[in-house]
């Protein structure tokens, strides 16, 4: 039936992907395999070194901070943002007028871009003049070191972060929320449910999905937290905001270790793979239905 | 009633939560500079010097230009390639299809760390560094848009396309003629998610970026931040911020459904 010109038509159409796919996904996959057992400043010539990159790494202190940092912000930007955003998705979830109003609000800072938002509070955390000090000392209590305590700074990032993503979050907990009939409520309440028993056996497992979300999207975007600490700390204070994404940067473009940046890129990215599969299967597992 | 009356209180609490800030950061950086260690809502006047005194400093119109030029370029090549590769992978049979489809997806969760490195040093190797080439061409597709009008384009009636056949319409005239214009909640869907992508993207830009009159709108006021040129005044620095969330703020209050709509489903699909 179809002639040869036909045949070939639909190759033409996902021309553009396979051209795209080969110089931007499988070109950079396969040097990436090259650059982690070389050193290179690209000027110069690539020097082999085996696993010299991997021996490094394994008694990199900075590696290890960058892992223990993204941690800290994780177990706080997580279990936060799922409680915010639930406790605003249950109160938007009743007969409430001018829903969309708060709504388009809390959604507000999830379109500004990451950069006003962390010129913003990078303000709004100043020791002596932040609003949230001024606010602290108005209310008789001691000023915080948000950003130049080490202890606090990535607290305070994690904070900023919730703050900014968790619009998203209300909304899709919101979706998850209203697909659940009223009716089960009813019947619940009936048969002598609490409330928490009806959050945990009828609201949980219908936004389980979009709890699984959230956890997955949060621990990407921790590993990718880049311009909040470039901007605001620069890492600091003693690499206590030092991120997996501006480590890299540092290594790459601050000193020219293209080989060793490219094996940070690589056991980070296994590190969110890991997390996200391990995830798939406590969540999954957590919930049944 | 008093407990919706506290509902509706703690609502209110949390809309001002998320939205003073903001209008503390506009009204900040029309204050004078000696106002702002002081400001809670309104200066004692209102003034345009530190938006004056930012247009001195950094090229701040042509980093305009350059955002629109770049998202709009980004957005309208996703749209047209990723139409096309999601109407092949829906709507035609061919070999090797199936494979193209799991390549999307193994692309779409493969962390970008992995492949940042190497393709800032394709972009050195193809002399793209500083050009607006590095910026655009990365971008003009992506998964996520294949997937989104892959998706579309399977639940629109076989006849239709069958009868565009018949009056002997090209593959592509069916795809721009026929199909585009019923497909508008995608393009919308796509064309939002991946403008405001582009157009808030900072960390490529500084990779790949050098020279000011080039750079796009988030890099500049980045740059302008951190480095000392900004001199810690907080006026500036501000004025340099409201700037830069003016468009998408202004685009947002004009589209806000359709923002959170689209945002919502990218959320989902992936």
């Amino acid at each position: 039936m179809k002639t040869g010109r036909q045949r070939w038509i639909p190759y033409g159409l996902v021309g553009p992907y396979l051209l795209h796919f080969v110089l931007f996904v499988a070109f950079p996959i396969a040097f990436s395999l090259v650059l982690v057992f070389h050193r290179w400043n690209i000027i110069g010539a690539m020097e082999f070194v085996g696993l010299a990159n991997f021996q490094r790494l394994l008694h990199d202190r900075l590696f290890f901070r960058a892992l223990y940092n993204t941690l800290i912000f994780l177990l706080i930007h997580i279990p936060l943002q799922i409680v915010v955003a639930l406790f605003f998705a249950e109160l938007l979830n009743q007969n409430i007028r001018l829903r969309g109003l708060f709504r388009g609000a809390y959604f507000l800072p999830v379109v500004v871009s990451g950069v006003v938002v962390t010129i913003l509070w990078q303000q709004l955390y100043g020791f002596d003049s932040g609003l949230l000090n001024r606010a602290l000392v108005h209310l008789g209590l001691p000023r915080l070191g948000w950003l130049v305590d080490p202890r606090l700074a990535m607290p305070s990032l994690a904070l900023m972060a919730t703050w900014k993503n968790v619009g998203l979050y209300i909304v899709l907990f919101l979706v998850g929320l209203q697909s659940v009939p009223r009716q089960l409520y009813e019947a619940a309440a009936l048969e002598g449910a609490t409330r928490w028993q009806q959050f945990r056996y009828i609201t949980l497992p219908m936004i389980n999905p979009t709890l699984f979300m959230v956890v997955v999207l949060s621990t990407i975007g921790g590993f990718s937290l880049f311009i909040e600490p470039y901007v605001m700390t620069g890492g600091g204070p003693l690499d206590s905001t030092l991120s997996a994404m501006l480590y890299i940067y540092r290594e790459a473009f601050t000193f020219y270790h293209m080989g060793y940046a490219a094996t940070l890129g690589f056991f980070f990215a296994a590190v969110i793979l890991l997390v996200v599969i391990l995830q798939r299967r406590f969540v999954e597992k957590e919930v049944p239905l | 009633m008093p407990r919706r009356v506290l509902t509706y209180l703690v609502l209110l609490a949390g809309a001002v939560g998320f939205v003073y800030p903001f209008l503390w950061m506009v009204l900040a950086s029309l204050a004078p500079e000696s106002d702002i260690s002081r400001l809670v809502l309104f200066p004692s006047h209102l003034t345009l010097q530190n938006y004056r005194a930012m247009m001195q400093k950094i090229p701040i119109l042509r980093a305009l230009l350059n955002s629109l030029l770049v998202a709009g370029s980004v957005t309208a090549g996703v749209l047209v390639f990723g139409s096309m590769v999601g109407y092949a992978l829906s709507r035609l049979k061919f070999a090797g299809r199936d494979l193209i489809f799991y390549l999307i997806l193994f692309t779409m969760s493969l962390p970008f760390q992995i492949t940042l490195i190497p393709q800032y040093i394709l972009m050195v190797q193809l002399r793209w560094v500083d050009t607006y080439l590095a910026l655009i061409v990365p971008y003009l597709l992506n998964g996520f848009a294949i997937i989104m009008f892959r998706q579309f384009f399977k639940s629109i009636p076989q006849d239709l396309i069958d009868a565009a056949r018949l009056d002997g319409c090209s593959e592509l005239q069916i795809l721009f003629r026929i199909l585009w214009p019923i497909s508008r909640p995608a393009l919308v869907t796509v064309g939002i998610v991946t403008f405001m992508g582009s157009w808030n993207e900072v960390l490529w830009p500084i990779i790949v970026m050098r020279t000011e009159r080039l750079m796009t709108m988030p890099q500049l006021v980045a740059l302008f931040v951190v480095g000392g040129r900004a001199e810690g005044l907080l006026g500036v620095k501000l004025a340099s911020a409201t700037f830069l969330a003016a468009p998408i703020v202004v685009a947002y209050l004009f589209f806000q459904r359709y923002f959170i709509e689209s945002m919502a489903t990218t959320g989902m699909k992936s």
